[in-house]
């Protein structure tokens, strides 16, 4: 039989009993469309966190506490602010690179207004090395801060939610109780609340000083240096860990860049991504289980026609690959229909929530890939049976 | 093509097993041999091994054993493949209950032979319009079978065994689902392809009047040939 009378015979016996096919093709259908849907969700989130990460400006180095390790748990940050000052003085350049930041959560209050956001206490070299923008009004001082001045920049979000369409610089706003008057507003970032990260506009800087005294700490969270060039990066890196080192043990901080953290970042969202992949493949596998068991049913229905054709001259051999078909042809079929839902509900997950969504060729070609397999190895054993069926038994059969 | 013998059978023993240890053997020894363009009807009662001997004939079973050959060749010796092409290019089955396929109309069910060799559908199709033609049912192509009188269902059951131009047609009872007028009407165009067309039949019949038509007449009792009579 040649291959296209092959398909022709195994697209019409599927065409004899549509409602069974369709509902056979399901569990392929959900399981494609899951593996899909679910890996362009994760690399969704990849894409935002790396973009989100490299937005902050590229040579970027992160001194954190702690020896570096994700999986050891949180250390106790041994960071104070003449730190920031000692290895500003070390690296090369006049200009300041280095900044320091300490991070609470506050309530913000104006009148009767109150947000909640991440009040953080920074150096005046933080906007130029983390490369935040002000949309209005200017950032405090180096003498703000070391008069622990009282003024804070409000994102976007925070100015908006507080102010409304009133002009905020020169107001006061309470923050965790205390009054600050407001000197600036950053630029909004966008990204508006994902799931994978806090809103980057829900926030607002005030002096270091004045910060740590706020969250009655003494210590900075981290400490951030911008590398004058790419080439530059492990020689500060170099500078940083001997500035540090006079101070503190080796495994009391580490310095990590930019491109170690999305790397980091990457790997974990890759082994999510994966994960929700595998669950959605284990659909398929049951929607397979589901094909062999129909197959068998229909194999032992159509006995009759098994016998029939053996007498007019079919081989073993073309029983066996019409089954084959047949079920290959309900799981690709399961499968193609799969991928166009999943391709279409991630772009309305894209377009509608806050989840973003991308379709990623490989997911594609694996869950296409599947589907075929998944009828190959789950149509094997309806098929052999049918190709072995002994003809004189099975046309007596009725 | 100068041997006049098709097939033969030598001794043929046919032993079913049920189970462990019960054999029933339904053919005890049968030898005879078909000539080419021969018509030749067998006979017995219920069981004797008529169904059992023309499944052997039709190499869709295997002797336990004895010899079944075709044009000199042992079947026993063939594997699947040549069995399949066998089938396929020099046997053509009548049988009792018709065996068409519900979802398949009549062309279509008439082609089903022609795909399992060589041939394009435009091919295949013009061979069995032919074929139903000859049948008589030129007016019938696109009905499906329950749409179809059981003589017409019998008629393009025919015309699916003669569309691949066999040398034999093997007949279980052709007429045994059919009243006796339309039976006749059967036996006569099953004859008409023989005579025609040259090719050999053989007819399992219960009917004395169908078996007196043949050139010869075998008839089996106990699984063992008990008459071998011209006609
Ligand atoms: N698959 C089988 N398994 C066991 N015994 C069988 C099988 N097929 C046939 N037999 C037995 O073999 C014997 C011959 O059967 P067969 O079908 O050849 O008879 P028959 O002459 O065609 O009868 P009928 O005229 O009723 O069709 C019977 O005794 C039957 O019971
Ligand atoms: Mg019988």
């Amino acid at each position: 039989m040649s291959p296209r009378e092959a398909v022709r015979v195994a697209l019409q016996a599927l065409a004899a009993n549509r409602l069974r096919s369709a509902l056979t093709t399901l569990g392929v259908l959900i399981g494609v469309m899951s593996v899909v849907l679910l890996v362009a969700i994760g690399q969704g989130a990849r894409s935002e966190i790396t973009s989100a990460i490299e937005g902050l400006g590229s040579n970027l180095l992160f001194v954190l506490p702690g020896d570096g390790d994700f999986g050891s748990g949180p250390t106790r940050s041994r960071f104070v602010l003449d730190d920031v000052e000692r290895i500003d003085q070390r690296l090369p350049g006049a200009q300041r690179r280095t900044a320091g930041s300490t991070v609470g959560a506050e309530t913000l209050q104006v009148d009767g207004e109150r947000v909640s956001a991440s009040v953080q206490a920074v150096t005046a070299s933080y906007p130029d090395v983390l490369n935040r923008e002000l949309a209005r009004g200017q950032l405090f001082t180096e003498s703000d801060v070391v008069t622990s001045r009282r003024t804070a920049v409000l994102g976007a979000s925070v100015a908006e939610e507080l102010f409304a369409r009133q002009d905020p610089i020169g107001r006061q706003v309470s923050i965790g109780g205390v009054q600050f008057r407001v000197t600036g507003v950053l630029t909004r970032i966008g990204g508006d609340g994902s799931p994978f990260g806090p809103d980057q506009d829900r926030t607002a800087l005030v002096p270091i000083t004045t910060g740590q005294r706020l969250f009655g700490v003494d210590r900075l969270d981290s400490i951030f240096v911008r590398a004058s060039s790419t080439a530059a990066v492990d020689a500060d890196r170099e500078v940083i860990r001997a500035a540090l080192g006079e101070r503190l043990d080796e495994d009391e901080f580490s310095v990590v860049s930019q491109d170690e953290i999305i790397g980091v970042v990457g790997d974990i969202l890759a082994i999510l991504t994966g994960v929700l992949a595998a669950i959605a493949g284990i659909s398929l596998l049951v929607g397979g289980v589901g094909v062999s068991n129909i197959m068998l049913v229909s194999v032992s229905e159509r006995t009759r026609e098994i016998g029939l054709r053996k007498a007019l001259g079919a081989r073993t051999r073309d029983i066996t690959a019409q089954f084959l078909l047949e079920a290959v042809a309900l799981t690709a079929l399961g499968g193609l229909i799969g991928l166009g839902l999943g391709i279409g509900g991630s772009h309305l997950v894209a377009a509608f929530a806050p989840v973003p969504a991308e379709v990623t060729w490989w997911s594609v070609a694996l869950a296409l890939g599947t589907s075929v397999a998944v009828g190959l190895v789950f149509g094997v054993l309806p098929a052999r049976r049918a190709g072995k069926l002994d003809p004189v038994e099975a046309l007596r059969r009725d | 093509m100068s041997d006049p013998v098709l097939l033969t059978a030598d001794a043929v023993e046919r032993v079913y097993r049920l189970g462990r240890d019960i054999e029933v053997p339904a053919l005890r020894g049968v030898s005879f041999a078909v000539d080419r363009g021969e018509y030749v009807a067998i006979v017995g009662s219920s069981g004797s091994g008529k169904s059992t001997l023309l499944n052997l004939l039709g190499v869709l079973d295997r002797p336990t054993s004895g010899q079944v050959r075709y044009d000199g060749r042992d079947v026993r010796e063939m594997g699947d493949t040549d069995l399949a092409a066998l089938r396929n290019r020099r046997i053509g089955f009548v049988f009792q209950s018709f065996h068409l396929l519900p979802r398949l109309t009549a062309v279509d069910n008439v082609a089903l032979p022609l795909i399992y060799r060589p041939g394009t559908p435009r091919s295949r199709r013009d061979a069995a319009v032919r074929a139903l033609t000859q049948v008589g049912l030129a007016d019938r192509l696109e009905h499906r079978p329950t749409e179809l009188s059981g003589g017409q269902q019998q008629r393009v059951a025919i015309a699916r065994a003669l569309v691949t131009d066999p040398a034999l047609i093997l007949a279980d009872e052709p007429t045994g689902n059919l009243d006796s007028v339309t039976g006749l009407d059967i036996m006569t165009l099953l004859e008409q392809l023989q005579s025609e067309r040259g090719t050999a039949l053989v007819v399992i019949t219960h009917e004395h009047q169908i078996a007196q038509r043949a050139q010869r007449t075998i008839e089996l009792r106990d699984g063992l040939v008990v008459s071998e009579a011209p006609a």
